[in-house]
C-alpha cells in the first residue's frame, strides 16, 4: 500500500535535482557546446563548427597522449584483475590473519593519490630511491624510471645487445613507473571485491569437484574463474574508467608529462590545454572524445558481459 | 601434513606481497625521519642513523668535519653548537688521531622535520579548509540524497523512474569530462576562489542516494502503515521511524563521503587560486613544488597528509572494507 503523492515526492527530491541539473547536466551539456565554439586568451567564443575537432586529429601530441593512456589500461587493467584474483583466492584459504592482510593490501586505496605520487616519485630518484637501491642490491645497473623516454621494450632487448625498431618499443619506462604504482594503489579495492565475490561461490562446487578428483588448478580455472565472471565484470568496467581518469600521478610525479611527452595522459592533455593554453572550447573537443571513448568501452563491456555471463 | 605445507606456501606468499604493498609507507616514515644530509648521503635506506666524528679536547667533546685522517695527527673543522664552522678555532686544525672518534647513533629520528614541513607553509589552514569543506559537503550530501532517496523509494509520482534513470546515467560521465565546462559555469557564477565552489557542487551524490533508496526498500512497509495510522506526517516519519533505523547506511555514505573529499585533488586545483583557499591535497601539491629538493620534509608532509585517514581507516577497517564492499556488488 504505497500512498499516491501529489506535489510532496517533488519537494523530497527538489535539492538533488536542482544540484544534479545545475552541476551536472548543465556542464556535461555545456561541454558538448563550447566544443563548437573557439573560446581562448584571444576569443570569446565564436561558433566554428567542427573545426575543434578537425584540429584536434591532427594534434600529434593528442594522439600521443591518447597512445599512452592506451598503453597504461592495457597494461594496468589486467595486472588490476589477476594479481586481486589470485590475493583473494589466497585469503579466503587462511583463517589466521586474514583481516590483518586485507588491511594491509587495502591501505594505498584510502590514501591520497598526492601524497602517495611524491612518496614514489622519491622511491624513483635515480639517487637516493628505494627502487635503484633495490636493483643495485639484486645486482642489477640502476635505471633512471620517471625520467627514462626510452621504451621498456627496448630497454630489455638493448640489455641483452638486441636492438628492435623504435616504433615496438613499447611504453616508456617513465609511464611504466606511473602504471605500476597506480596497479599498487588499486590492488587493494579489486582484492575486497573479488573477496566478496568468492563468498557468494557455493561450497557445493567445490566439494563435488574434489569427489571428482579435481585438483585445486583444475577447481580455479573451472570453478572459480567462470563462477566469478560477473565480479570480473565490474571489475573490468570499474578498473578501465578510472584508468582512463589518471591525472595526478602526472601532475605530481612527472614534468608537465615529460620525458617527452611520453607520460602524458588523455586528462592531463585536456587539463594543460583548458588550464593552461586556455583553450577552453578545444580541451573540451577533447573531453568529448575521451566520453565518447568510455561511453563506448562501458557499453561494449556490457554486452560482452550478457553473452558471456553464466 | 600436505595441507600445511601448502598453507605455509600461502602464508609466504600473502607476507611477501603485504611487504611490498606497504614497504611505501615504512619507507615513507623512515624517510621522514632522517635528517637531509643522511638521506643525500644515501647510506641508510631504513633505519635512521646518523655518524660524526668529535674531538675530544681534554674532556670537552666538539663536533668536527675530519678532512684528512692520518696515524699520528689528523686536519679537522670545529663545529659550533649551530654545526657551522667554529670561529673560535682555526679554520683547519691539526690535532692528535686518538682524539677523533667517530660517533654512531642508530637510531636517530629527526622529528623535528614534522615541525619544520608543518611550518613552512600553512598546513593548519590547509587542514582547517579540508576539514570545513569535507563536512559541509558530508552535511549537504545526506540531507539530499536521505530526501531524494525517500521519494524513490518510498512514494509514488509520475517520471519517478525517468528521473531515478537520469540520476543513475549522470553517474556514468566521470569528472574530467565536465570540469572544464565546470570552470566556466562557476566563473559565470562569480564563485571561483570560493569555498562554495568546492561544497556546493558536491552536495548531492547520486551513489549515495542510490544506497539509501536500497535500504528505504528494504525497510518493511507495516512501519510505515502504523506511523499513518496514529497520524504521523512524512516528515516525521523520516525523523522518528526512517532515520533511527538507518545508522549503518549513513556510516557507509559518510566514510564514501569523507574519504572522498579529503583526497579530491584536481576540482580543488581548478577551481581555486588564492593560497588561503587551498585543500590540503592542493597545498601539499604546491609544497611539493616549492621544496622539491627536501626529501625529508617532503616525506614527513606527505606522513601526516595522510595520517588522519589512515587514523580512521585503523579504528573502523572492518566497517569500512565491508562498505567499499558491499557497495561494489551493488552496482
Amino acid at each position: 500500500m504505497k500512498t499516491k503523492h501529489k506535489y510532496e515526492p517533488y519537494l523530497y527530491i527538489l535539492p538533488a535535482l536542482v544540484l544534479l541539473l545545475l552541476f551536472r547536466f548543465i556542464p556535461i551539456l555545456l561541454s558538448f557546446v563550447i566544443s563548437f565554439f573557439d573560446f581562448g586568451i584571444t576569443s570569446i567564443g565564436n561558433f566554428i563548427g567542427f573545426q575543434n575537432y578537425n584540429k584536434l586529429f591532427v594534434d600529434p601530441e593528442f594522439w600521443q597522449s591518447m597512445m599512452n593512456t592506451v598503453w597504461l589500461v592495457i597494461i594496468a587493467v589486467p595486472l588490476s584483475i589477476i594479481i586481486p584474483l589470485i590475493f583473494a583466492v589466497l585469503l579466503n584459504q587462511i583463517k589466521w590473519l586474514k583481516g590483518f592482510f586485507r588491511t594491509i593490501y587495502f591501505m594505498p586505496y584510502v590514501t591520497s593519490l598526492v601524497a602517495v605520487s611524491i612518496v614514489w616519485k622519491i622511491i624513483y630518484a635515480e639517487e637516493g630511491g628505494l627502487a635503484n637501491a633495490f636493483l643495485q642490491w639484486l645486482g642489477f645497473q640502476p635505471l633512471k624510471w620517471l625520467a627514462e623516454p626510452k621504451g621498456i621494450f627496448t630497454l630489455l632487448f638493448n640489455s641483452m645487445g638486441v636492438s628492435i625498431p623504435s616504433w615496438l618499443g613499447g611504453p616508456s619506462l617513465a609511464l611504466f613507473s606511473i602504471i605500476i604504482m597506480t596497479v599498487w594503489k588499486s590492488l587493494g579495492y579489486n582484492t575486497i571485491i573479488y573477496l566478496s565475490g568468492l563468498q557468494n561461490i557455493s561450497k557445493v562446487y567445490y566439494e563435488a569437484a574434489e569427489i571428482d578428483g579435481a585438483n585445486k588448478w583444475k577447481q580455479f580455472f573451472k570453478i572459480t574463474v567462470p563462477l566469478i565472471s560477473p565480479t570480473t565484470f565490474y571489475v573490468l568496467l570499474m578498473t578501465t574508467i578510472t584508468s582512463f581518469q589518471t591525472f595526478a600521478q602526472v601532475y605530481m610525479m612527472t614534468d608537465k608529462g615529460g620525458p617527452l611527452g611520453t607520460t602524458k595522459l588523455i586528462v592531463y592533455y585536456i587539463y594543460e590545454k583548458g588550464f593552461d593554453d586556455l583553450q577552453m572550447g578545444y580541451a573540451s573537443a577533447a573531453a568529448l572524445i575521451l566520453f565518447v571513448v568510455i561511453l563506448g568501452l562501458t557499453l561494449m563491456q556490457r554486452r560482452l558481459e550478457s553473452k558471456v555471463n553464466y | 601434513m600436505k595441507k600445511i605445507f601448502s598453507n605455509s606456501i600461502v602464508y609466504l606468499f600473502l607476507i611477501f606481497f603485504g611487504i611490498i604493498m606497504i614497504l611505501p609507507f615504512i619507507w615513507m616514515i623512515s624517510t621522514s625521519l632522517m635528517s637531509q644530509a643522511e638521506f643525500n648521503k644515501n647510506e641508510s635506506i631504513f633505519i635512521p642513523k646518523e655518524e660524526y666524528y668529535v674531538w675530544d679536547e681534554n674532556g670537552k667533546e666538539h663536533r668536527i668535519i675530519l678532512v684528512q685522517q692520518k696515524e699520528e695527527n689528523s686536519i679537522i673543522h670545529v663545529l659550533d653548537e649551530n654545526l657551522q664552522i667554529s670561529k673560535d678555532y682555526p679554520e683547519y686544525m691539526s690535532v692528535p688521531s686518538s682524539q677523533v672518534r667517530l660517533i654512531k647513533k642508530v637510531p636517530s629520528f629527526h622529528w623535528d622535520n614534522y615541525i619544520t614541513a608543518f611550518n613552512k607553509v600553512p598546513f593548519a589552514r590547509y587542514f582547517a579548509n579540508t576539514i570545513f569543506v569535507s563536512f559541509l559537503t558530508l552535511i549537504g550530501v545526506l540531507i539530499t540524497s536521505f530526501l531524494a532517496a525517500y521519494a524513490f523509494a518510498r512514494m509514488e509520482f509520475k517520471g519517478r523512474d525517468i528521473i531515478f534513470y537520469l540520476f543513475l546515467s549522470m553517474m556514468m560521465v566521470p569528472e574530467p569530462i565536465y570540469i572544464i565546462s565546470s570552470y566556466m559555469l562557476l566563473d559565470k557564477f562569480n564563485w571561483l576562489d570560493t569555498y562554495q565552489a568546492l561544497i556546493v557542487p558536491w552536495c548531492v551524490n547520486i551513489f549515495t542516494i542510490f544506497l539509501f533508496r536500497q535500504h528505504f526498500k528494504s525497510l518493511p512497509q507495516e512501519l510505515f502503515d502504523a506511523a499513518a495510522i496514529d497520524g504521523c506526517s512524512i516528515f516525521g516519519m523520516l525523523w522518528r521511524i526512517v532515520l533511527p533505523l538507518s545508522k549503518s547506511v549513513i556510516a557507509t555514505a559518510s566514510v564514501f563521503s569523507l574519504i572522498g573529499s579529503w583526497n579530491s585533488f584536481m576540482w580543488p586545483l581548478v577551481m581555486t587560486d588564492r593560497p588561503e583557499l587551498r585543500v590540503l591535497q592542493v597545498g601539499l601539491s604546491y609544497f611539493s613544488q616549492e621544496a622539491s629538493t627536501q626529501t625529508t620534509l617532503l616525506m614527513a608532509a606527505s606522513t601526516f597528509s595522510i595520517l588522519p585517514i589512515l587514523i580512521i581507516f585503523f579504528f573502523a577497517q572492518k566497517q569500512i572494507i565491508a562498505s567499499y564492499a558491499k557497495a561494489g556488488l551493488k552496482d
